[in-house]
Formats: C-alpha cells, sequence, structure tokens
C-alpha cells in the first residue's frame, strides 16, 4: 500500500510496495506516457519526477513513494506545454518518439539547475539512450528549451484531440 | 526504380457523415493464394478508416497513413504526397493510421486493399508515390466533378486551393466538405486525373514536422506496449535460452501462488529447420498485471533440454568460417577471368574483415495484444508486417484471413526485427489457451537473448593492380550464416541471395570480379536488419578501397572517383534496380567531400575518411572526422549527402541520414551479440551498450542533392557507409586498420 501525489492528485496503490512505480504508472493509474525500455535503470525510458527530481521508475519501487509528489510527462506542464516540450517539437527531435518522453522528463529536471547548459553539460547530463540517433537534434532542442525557460515565453495549450495533427 | 505498369483500381463510396472516401487498390500486386476459401470477400469492418482519404462534410480531412511508422517518417510523408495531390492544406489534415486492409476476389486470391502495407527495404515512398498521388487527384477531380454540376459551370472553369473550390468568372467558392457527399455518389473517373508536375507542388518538397510531434511529447502517442483490449490479461514468457531447444520439464506450483497470476501456459516454439512462429519454446505465465506476470515467472522453475546447437559459440563460428575459406567457395559471380588478371597483376592486395551478429535491440521490447476469439480475432501490434501477423494468426488458428483483424500502433523503433511477427505468434498461441485477450510483453532481457540477429560474417577481399594503378582484378569471399536459412521456398544454393549482391559495386567497373559464398551452420536465428547485407559488405568493400588506395599513395577520393568513372546506368537486378548509376554515387561523395573540407591538412591525431555506397536506389556518402588519443576515440564531425531522387519531406531525409549516422557509430563502437555453450550472452544494455549523446559528433551536417529521379526510400541507405568512413578515419588519423567490427577496445594500445 503506498499513498502519494500524482500529477497533483492524491493516488492510492494497494498492492505490494516493491512493484516498480513504472507498472504502477502503466496498470494501475493508466498512465502510459512513461515507457518501459530496460528494466535496469540504463536506458531512462521511463523517467519520472519525484519530488521535482528526475528518477528511474522501472527500479523505483512504489512503496519508497509514500508522501511523495510524483510528476509524469502527462503532468509536465500542466495545461500548457513545459518549455522543454514546446523545444522538442520546435527541433522535430522524435523519429520513432518512444524514448523522448523519458528525454524529456530527464532534460526538463536538470535544465533548472543548470539553466546555461554546454555542450559539456548535455553530455554529461542527457545520459537517456535513444536507438532511432536523435541526439544531435537532442542537443538543439535542450539549448532551445533552456532558452525558452529563460524567456519565459511559453503558454501553448495542449492540444485535446486524440490523433494527430501537423 | 520500379518500373511496374500499374493498373490502379480506385475506388469511391460514402463515409457514414456522408462525406466522401476514396481509397485506391492494386489488383496486380497479389499478396498471395488464400489457403481457405471460406471467409467472406470484402473490406475490412468496424469504425476504423478503411480508406485513404476521407472529407467529411464538415471538412475536416482525415488521410490513412498506410505504412508502419517506426520512425522513418512515412506517417508523414506518405499523407503528404496524397494531401498535395488533393490540395488542401497540410495543416487541415488529420492522419489516421490505417489498419491492415486485403480483399479476396473470387477466385480467391487477397490482395492489398488500397496499397501495400508493409514497411521494409526502404520502398514506402518510392512504391507509394504513384497510386498515392493517383488517390489525392482523384478525390480532388472528384470534388470538383460534383461542385461543376452543382454550380452549372465547366469543369475547366474551376480551380482549388488548399481545399477550397473557385469559379473564377462568378467569384463563387466553395469548401471541399461542401461538395464530399455529391462526390461520394459520382462514378470515378475512367483514367486517373493528370497529375502535378513538380513546379506544382505545394506540400511535397517542403519541410514538414512528424505528424504526432505533439503526442509524442506529451505521452499521449500510441505505441504497441500502450494498446489494450477490453478484459485482457498480461503474460511474460519464459523462453528456452538454447536455439531449437526444448521444454524437458517444469514446475509452476510457486507461479501460481504469487499474487494476481491467473494461468500458466506452454507455448510451442519452431519445429527444427522450419520457418520460425515463435522464435523459441516456453512457458507464459498470464496474470492480472505485467508485473504479476512478471514476478510468477521468475518463480518458475525449468529443466531446458538444450537441443542441436548446444555446443556452438562465436569462436567456433568464426573457426567454422576459417575453415571453409581454406577451400574455393559458391561462384556465385564470375565476370572475367579474376585468376588471369591475378597471375598479371604488378601489385596485389588481400585482407579480411569481419562483422559480428547485432540485434536490433528497438527501445520498445517486442509487444502485442491478441483476441483469439470463436470466429474472430484481433491483433494490435507494433509490426512492420501487418499481413505477415495475419497469416501468422490464421496459420496457428485456421481462422479465415477476412476474420482477422490487424491494428498497427507507432513503432518504439522497427530496424527490420519487427518485419517477424514471433510475437504475435506467442499472444495468440496463449490467447487461445486462456480464451482472452491477452497482452504481451517482453523485457529487454528477452528482447536481446532472442532475436532475429544480423547475420555475422567472415569477408575476404582480394585485389589485383595494373602498373598504373588500375584496378584489373577484385575477390569477394564471404562466409557467413545465411539470414535466408530456414525460410520456404529458398532452396540452399540460394542462401547466398541474401548476403552479396552480384550488382553492387565494383561489379561492371572494372573486368574481372568474381564472388564466393560458403553458408554457414549456425542456430542462431537471423533475419533483417538495417539495410541487411549492406552493411557488411558496404564496411568490407569500401575499408578496401580505402586500403588499396593507401596502397597506391593516392587519394581514397580520387583513387574512387577513378574507379567510378562517368555516369552511366549499369543494369542492377537487386533490390534498389533496375539501374545503379556509379556517377550519382560519385556526385554524392564529392558534394560530402567538398562540405568536409576534404583534402585539407589535419594536426596530428585527427583524421578524416571518406565513403560511400548505393543501397535500395539511394546513394549516401559519408566524411567522418576523428580524433585517436591514447587509446581514446572522439568522433568530431560527421558530414553527410545523399541522393535519394526527389525529396518528399527534406526533414525527415535529414532525420534518417542523422538515424544512419547515430546507428552506424553505435553499432560500429561497441554492439555485437555473442555466443557461449549454445547461449546469447547479452541481456542488457550494459552488456550491449548503445552509443549514448556523449558519443554522438557535436557537429552533424547534411545535404540533399537536388535530384531529377523519383524519390527513392531513405530507412536504409543512410547507415552503410557511416561505418567505413569512421574506420577509414581512423586509419587517417593514427594509421591503425580497423578490420574487426566493432571496433570496441581495438585502439587500446
Amino acid at each position: 500500500m503506498a499513498t502519494f501525489v500524482l500529477n497533483g492528485e492524491a493516488f492510492e496503490f494497494d498492492g505490494a510496495d516493491d512493484t516498480p512505480l513504472l507498472w504502477v504508472l502503466r496498470d494501475h493509474a493508466g498512465l502510459k506516457g512513461t515507457k518501459y525500455g530496460c528494466g535496469a535503470g540504463h536506458c531512462g525510458a521511463c523517467a519520472v519526477h519525484v519530488d521535482g527530481r528526475a528518477r528511474r521508475a522501472c527500479i523505483t519501487p512504489v512503496g519508497a513513494m509514500a508522501g511523495k509528489q510524483v510528476t509524469t510527462i502527462e503532468g509536465l506542464g500542466g495545461d500548457a506545454l513545459h518549455p522543454v516540450q514546446q523545444a522538442w517539437i520546435e527541433e522535430d527531435v522524435a523519429q520513432c518518439g518512444y524514448c523522448q518522453t523519458g528525454q524529456i522528463m530527464n532534460a526538463a529536471d536538470w535544465l533548472q539547475r543548470v539553466p546555461n547548459p554546454s555542450d559539456d553539460d548535455i553530455e554529461k547530463y542527457q545520459t537517456n539512450l535513444c536507438r532511432c540517433g536523435t541526439y544531435a537534434r537532442v542537443r538543439k532542442a535542450i539549448m532551445r528549451a533552456a532558452e525558452l525557460s529563460r524567456d519565459g515565453a511559453v503558454a501553448v495549450v495542449v492540444p485535446d484531440t486524440g490523433e494527430a495533427t501537423s | 526504380m520500379t518500373a511496374l505498369n500499374r493498373r490502379h483500381f480506385l475506388k469511391a463510396g460514402a463515409t457514414l457523415a456522408g462525406g466522401l472516401a476514396l481509397g485506391v487498390s492494386l489488383p496486380g500486386r497479389v499478396e498471395e493464394k488464400a489457403p481457405d476459401l471460406s471467409g467472406r470477400v470484402g473490406e475490412p469492418s468496424g469504425p476504423h478508416l478503411a480508406y485513404l482519404v476521407r472529407i467529411e462534410p464538415d471538412g475536416q480531412v482525415v488521410i490513412g497513413a498506410p505504412s508502419s511508422e517506426m520512425g522513418q517518417g512515412v506517417k508523414t510523408s506518405l499523407p503528404m504526397i496524397v494531401a498535395d495531390e488533393l490540395d488542401v492544406a497540410w495543416d487541415d489534415v488529420r492522419v489516421e493510421q490505417m489498419p491492415l486492409g486485403i480483399k479476396r476476389d473470387s477466385e480467391g486470391n487477397l490482395s492489398w486493399l488500397h496499397v501495400s502495407q508493409g514497411a521494409g527495404g526502404s520502398t514506402s515512398v518510392s512504391e507509394g508515390w504513384q497510386p498515392l498521388r493517383e488517390a489525392g487527384a482523384t478525390a480532388r477531380a472528384l470534388l470538383l466533378q460534383a461542385a461543376s454540376e452543382r454550380w452549372g459551370v465547366s469543369l475547366e472553369s474551376l480551380s482549388t486551393e488548399r481545399g477550397v473550390v473557385f469559379h473564377a468568372d462568378s467569384g463563387r467558392r466553395g469548401r471541399y466538405g461542401d461538395f464530399a457527399a455529391a462526390a461520394a455518389a459520382l462514378p470515378l473517373p475512367e483514367a486517373p486525373p493528370a497529375l502535378k508536375s513538380a513546379d506544382q507542388f505545394r506540400i511535397i518538397g517542403r519541410p514538414q514536422a512528424v505528424v504526432d510531434a505533439a503526442e509524442i511529447v506529451t505521452g499521449q502517442a500510441e505505441f504497441g506496449i500502450d494498446a489494450e483490449l477490453p478484459g485482457q490479461v498480461y503474460a511474460s514468457i519464459e523462453r528456452c535460452p538454447y536455439h531449437d531447444g526444448t521444454i524437458t520439464r517444469f514446475d509452476d506450483k510457486a507461479a501460481r501462488r504469487v499474487p494476481g497470476v491467473i494461468d500458466v501456459v506452454t507455448v510451442e516454439g519452431p519445429a527444427p529447420g522450419e520457418p520460425f512462429t515463435a522464435l523459441a519454446a516456453g512457458i507464459a505465465v498470464v496474470a492480472d498485471s505485467t508485473w504479476a506476470a512478471l514476478q510468477g515467472r521468475k518463480a518458475l522453475t525449468v529443466e531446458w533440454n538444450p537441443g542441436p546447437h548446444a555446443a556452438e559459440s562465436t569462436a567456433s563460428l568464426r573457426r567454422q568460417m576459417q575453415d571453409a575459406m581454406q577451400q574455393p567457395g559458391q561462384v556465385v559471380l564470375d565476370d572475367g577471368n579474376v585468376d588471369a588478371a591475378f597471375d598479371a597483376a604488378a601489385d596485389s592486395l588481400e585482407a579480411e574483415y569481419f562483422v559480428p551478429y547485432a540485434s536490433h535491440a528497438p527501445m520498445e521490447p517486442q509487444c502485442c495484444v491478441v483476441d483469439i476469439r470463436e470466429d474472430s480475432a484481433v491483433v494490435i501490434a507494433p509490426t512492420q508486417n501487418p499481413s505477415g501477423a495475419s497469416r501468422m494468426v490464421n496459420r496457428l488458428t485456421g481462422l479465415d484471413r477476412m476474420a482477422i483483424e490487424v491494428h498497427v500502433t507507432r513503432l518504439g523503433g522497427g530496424f527490420g526485427r519487427r518485419l517477424t511477427v514471433d510475437y504475435v505468434a506467442e499472444a495468440t498461441q496463449v490467447s487461445m489457451a486462456v480464451k482472452r485477450p491477452v497482452k504481451l510483453q517482453w523485457t529487454r532481457e528477452d528482447d536481446l537473448k532472442h532475436d532475429f540477429y544480423r547475420p555475422c560474417g567472415l569477408h575476404r577481399l582480394r585485389a589485383s593492380l595494373a602498373a598504373d594503378g588500375q584496378l584489373t582484378g577484385w575477390r569477394h569471399q564471404l562466409a557467413s550464416p545465411s539470414k535466408y536459412y530456414r525460410r520456404a521456398n529458398v532452396e540452399a544454393d540460394k542462401m547466398w541471395t541474401a548476403e552479396l549482391y552480384p550488382d553492387d559495386p565494383p561489379r561492371r567497373l572494372l573486368r574481372n570480379v568474381q564472388l564466393q559464398y560458403y553458408s554457414m551452420d549456425s542456430g542462431v536465428p537471423r533475419g533483417s536488419w538495417r539495410a541487411p547485407a549492406h552493411y557488411a559488405n558496404a564496411f568490407a568493400v569500401q575499408s578496401f578501397i580505402d586500403e588499396l588506395a593507401h596502397r597506391r599513395g593516392e587519394d581514397p577520393l580520387a583513387f574512387q572517383l577513378k574507379l567510378l568513372g562517368e555516369p552511366r546506368d549499369l543494369p542492377y537486378e537487386q533490390h534498389g534496380g533496375p539501374v545503379f548509376n556509379p556517377g550519382r554515387l560519385a556526385a554524392v561523395l564529392k558534394l560530402a567531400a567538398a562540405k568536409a573540407d576534404w583534402g585539407e591538412r589535419l594536426p596530428a591525431g585527427r583524421g578524416r575518411g571518406i565513403a560511400g555506397h548505393f543501397t535500395f536506389g539511394g546513394y549516401a556518402a559519408y566524411v567522418v572526422d576523428v580524433t585517436v588519443s591514447d587509446g581514446s576515440l572522439r568522433i568530431d564531425r560527421v558530414v553527410g549527402a545523399i541522393d535519394c531522387g526527389l525529396v518528399v519531406n527534406p526533414n525527415h531525409v535529414i532525420a534518417q541520414m542523422e538515424s544512419g549516422i547515430h546507428d552506424g557509430i553505435s553499432t560500429a563502437l561497441r554492439l555485437e551479440i555473442t555466443l557461449e555453450a549454445g547461449r546469447v550472452q547479452q541481456d542488457n544494455f550494459h552488456h550491449y551498450p548503445l552509443a549514448g549523446l556523449r558519443d554522438a559528433p557535436r557537429e552533424v551536417e547534411n545535404y540533399i542533392v537536388d535530384s531529377p529521379h523519383p524519390p527513392s526510400g531513405v530507412g536504409e541507405p543512410p547507415i552503410s557507409p557511416l561505418a567505413p568512413a569512421l574506420t577509414n578515419a581512423i586509419f587517417a588519423a593514427n594509421g591503425r586498420r580497423i578490420r574487426e567490427l566493432p571496433i570496441a577496445d581495438q585502439l587500446m594500445g
């Protein structure tokens, strides 16, 4: 049994405490933006924020979430796009797209502490794996996100249509 | 380009809401002979998109994406082709992924309902180009016809722009949606309408972003792992770690006691030597959540019978290759007289190259949802091959093909892995056993240990040179376990056809060329891995050309350009033909070289390498800059050039170049699958270390040749030349010739 705040609302999980947060989010909370990639903390596809810091949900037991604030990609920007999401769209980062929610959650965390990132910073902190090879655009998008955050200029409402628009 | 004489049967009809729906089908492209004639003839039922173009009365334009989207951009580029001829604003288009569409004619033959829906071989754009344009143009023609009749004006007096019909003389205008219902009632034009000329394109050729970008960054895009059906249960399978091994016995008592576990069922593996269904025999734990299934699986006790390949190892396979090469191989190409050329040579060179087994390792491990019912089935899968999924379910269940729905999600990477449908075969078996919809989830360990791996191969190349430096003879011997083993209808003496493409250069660039093949035995399942044999062959051939240039003391680019010679069409009978033009390959080499300042002197420790290759209709070349110091390698810069004919979406051509660069680097640096005592040794990313961002070059530039040729695909051509450009750069930096992949720690010491 674990009770925590999930994307701003109280959430209770009544299964075993050693269940990874990842599967609680996906199978029980219905939040599927957090992806499974390796189950061992290597790839970062499952990155979420716990009390504001990026954590790999596949190796985070849900029992450790008691009393904490968990934010997933679905809750990252509230009603608007977070600057990192906005930058990811502007730089058209995604190919298959599978790892990108984890990439975004990870970048959104460390960019708070490193608001003017260098190439070295990006290489140091952005450790999520991408199989398609979007790293060139991830670099650009992180720089762009930093710029957007400095300008404080993002307030784009997330489209709520189910399917794609351009 | 394909020069098929296609006859497109287009058909139109009303949508449920009274709009226009238009499909295009290609009766000439028969998919297969149906094994069972009992099914109903017709279209897929249900509310999904069964048409390529749908215009609702409210003006909403929906365009179907027929091919699987795995990151290569076709969910954007194929609808762009339709939208341009339809003449709508791209911003007004909504794209929907189409389910598998097949139909059966009165003789029982199955064919595509609209267009080919598999995604592989870099064919989506090249094959879709003509029929998708005709579909868009036909829909536009019907809308114009409807407007002409309603307004009582001639067709010629009407024009369209961005989803609006205009009558210039009267100033009247009407949106497509206003005419959709009337257009749906019209007969189709007898011949496809005139298509736009290239200078009339408004969408094609202009960079467009990924259609699902907003959904992806907000976590709303649906991948296979996100699919669900009401009442589904979750399954995880413990598979036999030995290839063609079997279950001796197992104990599931503890597994069944794990909270949430519902059932434990066996999954039948493939018959040894026969085409694959599932990849391996296994025991499926079925539970009420993914985690419960995984926990139940851990509680299984299983004893395996290792089967016929238990003694195989990477070392034993390598010995098999080296032993085989003591003797002549199967001669699969023998132009001129290579032995005579070698005898008369002023100089000659021989080298061996090795490329290891590799795994696809898409970020999304295999998964799918399958519901096998009494008289129908539903499959939701991240598959490159929806018709293969349909055939697999038919084969295992006996259900009629027309009763099997296959829906395709976004794929969390494909790279050829998802051309095979073994995971659908597994979920089908489990669903049949538990009589419920089954969500099958592989782990990363499952995915690395059970794959259709890229074949490994040992290449031996020998070339002779005349006194003036001209190449006079070329022999390429390859020993590999062929991708084509265990395929139905491929004879033993045709194993080479998956591994060597005889019309690849240097054939016809010199007179005496011989290819020999040695078909190796291995229990390791293998399949198509991005640009199949091109990855290995480009590495061997482009490395060897670089070695020959250095042997001669010539500039590698100049040496290769001299070999390629003047632009001309040479016959190319393998996939990607019908012609190979060495001039187009020379052009991308020259473009990349020019942009990368080829020929510039570099400081000590830095090196610049070049390579180019023709892959499935596309020409790509790279110049790679590296710094090698104290055994460490840094890739500083990559400059690429591609000629893929007419460009539909420049943004995604560049993205695929970036992808090919990355995949080429990642695979060349550290990736290999090894075998010990019959078992694959790699199980997660710490043992199969994909390149991370810190491995990625900081400077990447890609250039697209302005080409008059028809479009060719870009999923695969960009990967082939990367590895040899990289290893050629390493040689230029420190004189160390990398002849074996991955590079791993070869630069140490």
